[in-house]
């Protein structure tokens, strides 16, 4: 082809390609997840109310674990979507550093602290289920540690981001982070495998089948779709405001102000 | 063993763990749009004596 008939007819770029081109704008971006708040806040308050419901009020008490299993609840979908955020943060991250979009480094430098939250969550809800059902709040058992790891891990991206003045440097290094501890997720997922630990393996497989009864499959599947949606709608939340500091000065942020948006 | 204080304490601790990420932002954003809009007034300001 030459030169003459490129200009002509530029190559067309399909439909996604173009919307993910325009997401890539700090503007568009802002505006665009700014429509999916609302209604992914809205989906978790009611997926948490039927979870909760179901959890407190339908299911009958597990009969060797008493009362107690009940923080299941909490603690399993917390501690999926603490793995979730870290896979979700080292893609993102990848994305980051290969193809350096900005818009990209700040979504995955906001999964870092919901990711936190999430992990500090699954540990505090696990080791006091742990107390009536083990006789004991921690023991330094494979997937206990790993977990806690991932949370050294998730602190040390944030410290390592906020340590560094300049955004896009300190996102990156951070970024880099957060790829190399991708590591310890599968040593959190088949800890329970590989090493003799008092937290029990898997209950419930995608493949396999599950050994939990559906009476109590249904309203922990239900919560950790909520926490998904709360998930959401805090990065996009997180990365807004991450956009309005680091171009505080450009206009469309100004706009943004006037408009109350 | 009583397991309510157990129950009550993880999802009492996991609720404000939670609810603290979800408003942190928030008021973080309510800080910057006070910044930003007192940024425009000093500039709008500057500007109208230079005029």
């Amino acid at each position: 082809m030459t030169i003459e008939k490129t200009i002509d007819n530029p190559p067309r770029k399909n439909a996604l390609v173009l919307f993910i081109h325009k997401l890539g704008s700090p503007a568009y971006f802002y505006t665009f997840a700014g429509r999916f708040i609302p209604w992914f806040w809205a989906i978790f308050l009611v997926l948490t109310a039927i979870g909760m419901y179901q959890a407190f009020f339908v299911v009958p008490a597990d009969y060797q674990q008493g009362q107690s299993f009940r923080i299941m609840y909490l603690h399993v979908p917390a501690a999926w979507m603490s793995m979730l955020a870290y896979v979700i943060m080292a893609v993102l991250g990848f994305i980051a550093l290969v193809w350096r979009i900005r818009v990209v480094e700040i979504l995955a430098m906001s999964c870092a602290p919901v990711g936190a939250a999430f992990t500090a969550a699954t540990l505090i809800a696990g080791s006091l289920w742990g107390r009536p059902t083990w006789g004991t709040y921690w023991v330094w058992d494979a997937r206990l540690t790993s977990e806690l790891v991932l949370l050294f891990l998730y602190l040390g991206v944030i410290g390592l981001h906020n340590a560094i003045d300049e955004p896009r440097k300190a996102a990156r290094a951070a970024c880099l982070l957060a790829l190399v501890g991708a590591v310890n997720l599968p040593i959190i997922h088949y800890s329970v495998k590989w090493w003799n630990t008092l937290h029990q393996g898997s209950s419930i497989s995608l493949l396999g089948g599950s050994s939990i009864d559906s009476s109590m499959l249904w309203p922990l599947l239900i919560m950790s779709i909520a926490v998904k949606f709360y998930f959401g709608a805090n990065l996009l939340t997180r990365a807004r405001v991450r956009l309005l500091e680091q171009d505080l000065r450009k206009s469309w942020v100004r706009d943004v102000v006037r408009e109350g948006r | 063993m009583d397991h309510t204080p157990f129950i009550a304490g993880a999802y009492g601790i996991g609720a404000v763990i939670l609810l603290w990420t979800a408003l942190s932002p928030l008021l973080r954003k309510k800080k910057i749009t006070q910044d930003i809009r007192r940024l425009i007034e000093l500039e709008e300001r500057s500007g109208d004596a230079k005029t």
